[in-house]
C-alpha cells in the first residue's frame, strides 16, 4: 500500500511548480498552464483524501469534479482574454500589459 | 516493490518531468505538450486513487479539451515562432519562494496526524453519479450555469468588434 | 496462463487484426470509389489487384523518412504514436461478442469517449512541428473541427447511454436483442455518423486535409513509415467509428443464425461501405460551413435527442412513440439541411 504522505508530498511538488511558473512567467499562455498545473496538484490531494481518510466517504471526488469543471470555465474565458489582448497589443506577455488606459 | 508501488513511482517522475516541462521549457508549445504529459500522468494517479471515473473526465476534459485550446491560442498569438525571453526578472524571488512552500507544505503533510481509514477504498461510479444528481444538486446546476456563461462571455470578448 | 502473458496476445492479436483489416479496407475503398465513379481501380497486381495495398505497404516501408530541416525534431517525429495509440486504445473495450474482448470496462462508453480525444493533439503536434503553413493551417483546422464536432457525437451517445442505464458495451449491445437502437433513436443514429464523418475528416468534412487547399493537411511533410502510421491510423479510426455505432445502434452480434462475431464484422463493415459511399458521392464543404453546420444544427439537434429519450425514461412511454418522435425529426432535420442556405463569406 502506499502511503498517503506520498500522494501529498507530490501534489505538493507539483503545486510548488505551478507557483514557480506562476510567479517566473511572463508569457500569458504559460501562467495559464502553471495555474492548471497547480489546480491538479489541489486535485490528487482532494482525491486522496477521499479514499484515505475516515468519514470523508467521497466528497472529495465530488470536489474535484468541480474543481475540473471551474478550470474548463476558466480557461476558455481567460484564452479569449488573451486573444482579445493579442488584438489590440500583439503580445500576449502581461508585463507588456500594464497599462490602464493608453 | 509491488506492481501499484511501481506504477505510483513512475506516475509521479512522469507527473514532475511534465511539470518542471511546463515551467522550464523555452518552447511554449512543448510546455502544452509537457502539460500534457503531466495531465496525463495525474489521471493515471486517479486511478490508483481507486477514482476511475475522475481518471476519465481528466483524460476527457483536459487532454480532449484543454490543452488543445492551449495549442490554438499559442498558434493564434504566435507565441511560437520568435524565440523571446520567456522570464521575467522576478524568477529568482519565484524559485526561493516555491520551494520554501514546496518544504512547508511536505513537512506539515509527514507531521499531520491523520484519521487513516482501515484501507483506502474507492466508489462505484453510479454511486457518485447518484450523489451528484441528489446531494449535490445545487453545485451542479450551479456549475452548469458557471460553464454557459463562460461560454458566452469567451464569445463575445474574443469575438472581433464589429466596426 | 499468467496475466500479462493472456493481455500481451490479446492485445497482439488485436493489432494484427487492425494491421490486415486495414490492407483490406484500402483496398476495397480504391475499388469501390473505381467502380462508382466507373473506374477499375487497381488491376495490375494480382488478381483484381488484390495485392495493392500490401505493394504499398512494403513500399512505404522501404521509403526514408524524411525530415524538414527546421522542423521541430521531437513534435515532428512523435505525432504519428501520438495519434495512433489513443485510437488502438478504443479498442481495449470493443466487444467482438460476448467473450472476445481484450477488456470489458463498466464505464466502456466513456472510455472510449475519453480516449479518442487525445489523438487530436497528435495531429496538432504534426502540424506545428512540420514548419510548413499548410501544415499549421490544416491542424487548426483539424483542432477547430474536432472539437465542434466532439460535441454532437457524445450527445448522441449520451442519448443511447440514458436509454440503457448503462455506460458497458456488452451491457448495451444485450439489451438491442429485440430492436436494435437505430430503431429506438433515428435521430440519435443520424447524428452520430455525420458528427462521426466529421471526426475522422471524412468527405465531406475532409476539409483540414484538403487536396486542393491546404495539400494535404498536417501530414503534408511526412513519408515513409511515419506517413504509413498516419495512414494507419485514419483507417483504424475509421473501423473502430464504425464498430462503435455498430454496437450501439445496430445491436453488435445480437443476431439470430450467424456466430455473433461474423455478425458484428458484417455490420461493422456495411457501415465502412456506407461512410466510403459518402466519400465517393459528395463533395467538400467551407469551412464556415462546417462550423454553422456543428454549432446551429447539430448541437440542437443532439439536445432535442436527449430531451426525447429524458421524457420516454421519465414517463415510460410506449417504444414506438419514441421511435416515431426520433424519425419525424430526422427527416425536419433532412429536411432543414436541404434547404439550408450556404452563407456568403464574410
Amino acid at each position: 500500500m502506499i502511503p498517503l504522505e506520498h500522494f501529498l508530498t507530490l501534489s505538493g511538488i507539483l503545486f510548488s511548480l505551478g507557483l514557480f511558473g506562476v510567479l517566473a512567467r511572463r508569457n500569458a499562455v504559460l501562467i495559464l498552464m502553471s495555474i492548471e498545473l497547480m489546480l491538479n496538484a489541489v486535485n490528487i490531494n482532494l482525491v486522496a483524501f477521499s479514499a484515505y481518510l475516515v468519514s470523508t466517504e467521497f466528497v472529495g471526488q465530488v470536489f474535484a469534479l468541480f474543481v475540473i469543471v471551474v478550470a474548463a470555465a476558466e480557461v476558455g474565458l481567460a484564452l479569449s482574454i488573451i486573444i482579445a489582448i493579442y488584438r489590440s497589443r500583439a503580445t500576449s506577455n502581461v508585463d507588456e500589459v500594464d497599462l490602464m488606459k493608453w | 516493490m509491488t506492481g501499484a508501488q511501481f506504477l505510483f513511482y513512475a506516475l509521479g517522475l512522469a507527473t514532475v518531468m511534465g511539470g518542471l516541462g511546463v515551467v522550464l521549457s523555452r518552447n511554449v508549445v512543448h510546455s502544452a505538450l509537457a502539460l500534457l504529459l503531466s495531465l496525463i500522468a495525474v489521471a493515471g494517479i486517479y486511478v490508483l486513487l481507486y477514482a476511475e471515473f475522475l481518471a476519465l473526465v481528466q483524460v476527457l476534459i483536459y487532454g480532449g479539451a484543454i490543452v488543445i485550446l492551449l495549442l490554438f491560442v499559442l498558434m493564434l498569438t504566435r507565441s511560437g515562432e520568435s524565440p523571446l525571453v520567456l522570464d521575467n526578472p522576478q524568477k529568482p524571488v519565484a524559485l526561493v519562494v516555491s520551494l520554501l512552500f514546496m518544504a512547508i507544505a511536505i513537512v506539515s503533510f509527514f507531521l499531520t496526524r491523520w484519521k487513516l481509514a482501515q484501507a483506502p477504498r474507492g466508489v462505484d461510479f453510479s454511486v457518485l453519479g447518484g450523489s451528484l444528481f441528489q446531494d449535490w444538486v445545487l453545485p451542479f446546476e450551479v456549475a452548469s450555469l458557471v460553464l454557459l456563461v463562460a461560454l458566452m462571455g469567451a464569445i463575445i470578448i474574443a469575438r472581433e468588434s464589429p466596426q | 496462463m499468467p496475466w500479462y502473458v493472456d493481455i500481451t496476445a490479446r492485445v497482439g492479436a488485436m493489432l494484427i487484426f487492425l494491421i490486415l483489416t486495414v490492407l483490406a479496407l484500402v483496398w476495397l475503398e480504391r475499388k469501390f470509389a473505381g467502380r462508382i465513379q466507373m473506374r477499375l481501380g487497381p488491376m495490375r497486381t494480382g488478381y483484381q489487384g488484390l495485392l495493392q495495398s500490401l505493394a504499398d505497404a512494403v513500399k512505404l516501408l522501404l521509403k526514408e523518412d524524411l525530415r524538414p530541416a527546421n522542423a521541430d525534431r521531437w513534435a515532428f517525429q512523435m505525432a504519428p504514436f501520438v495519434v495512433f495509440v489513443p485510437i488502438f486504445l478504443i479498442f481495449v473495450t470493443i466487444p467482438f461478442s460476448r467473450e472476445l474482448v481484450i477488456r470489458n470496462l463498466d464505464m466502456g462508453l466513456f472510455y472510449i469517449i475519453a480516449v479518442s480525444g487525445l489523438s487530436i493533439v497528435g495531429i496538432v503536434m504534426a502540424g506545428w512541428g512540420s514548419d510548413n503553413k499548410y501544415a499549421l493551417l490544416g491542424a487548426v483546422r483539424s483542432a477547430a473541427q474536432m472539437i465542434s464536432y466532439e460535441l454532437p457525437l457524445v450527445l448522441a451517445l449520451l442519448g443511447i447511454a440514458m436509454q440503457a442505464s448503462s455506460l458497458n458495451l456488452v451491457t448495451i449491445v444485450e439489451q438491442q436483442r429485440f430492436l436494435p437502437n437505430l430503431f429506438m433513436q433515428p435521430l440519435g443514429f443520424t447524428l452520430f455518423m455525420v458528427a462521426a464523418l466529421a471526426e475522422l475528416h471524412r468527405s465531406p468534412f475532409d476539409i483540414p486535409v484538403a487536396e486542393s487547399e491546404v495539400v494535404g493537411g498536417p501530414f503534408i511533410e511526412y513519408s515513409g513509415i511515419r506517413w504509413g502510421i498516419f495512414y494507419l491510423s485514419e483507417y483504424v479510426n475509421l473501423v473502430a467509428v464504425a464498430a462503435l455505432a455498430s454496437l450501439v445502434f445496430l445491436g453488435g452480434w445480437e443476431w439470430p443464425l450467424l456466430p455473433p462475431a461474423a455478425w458484428f464484422l458484417v455490420k461493422t463493415f456495411a457501415l465502412i461501405m456506407v461512410i466510403m459511399w459518402v466519400r465517393a458521392t459528395l463533395p467538400r464543404l467551407r469551412i464556415d460551413q462546417l462550423m454553422d453546420f456543428a454549432w446551429k444544427i447539430l448541437l440542437p439537434l443532439a439536445f432535442v435527442n436527449i430531451f426525447i429519450v429524458g421524457l420516454y425514461r421519465l414517463y415510460q412511454w410506449p417504444t414506438w412513440t419514441v421511435s416515431l418522435i426520433s424519425l419525424a425529426m430526422a427527416i425536419v432535420a433532412a429536411a432543414t439541411v436541404y434547404h439550408f442556405p450556404g452563407g456568403e463569406r464574410r
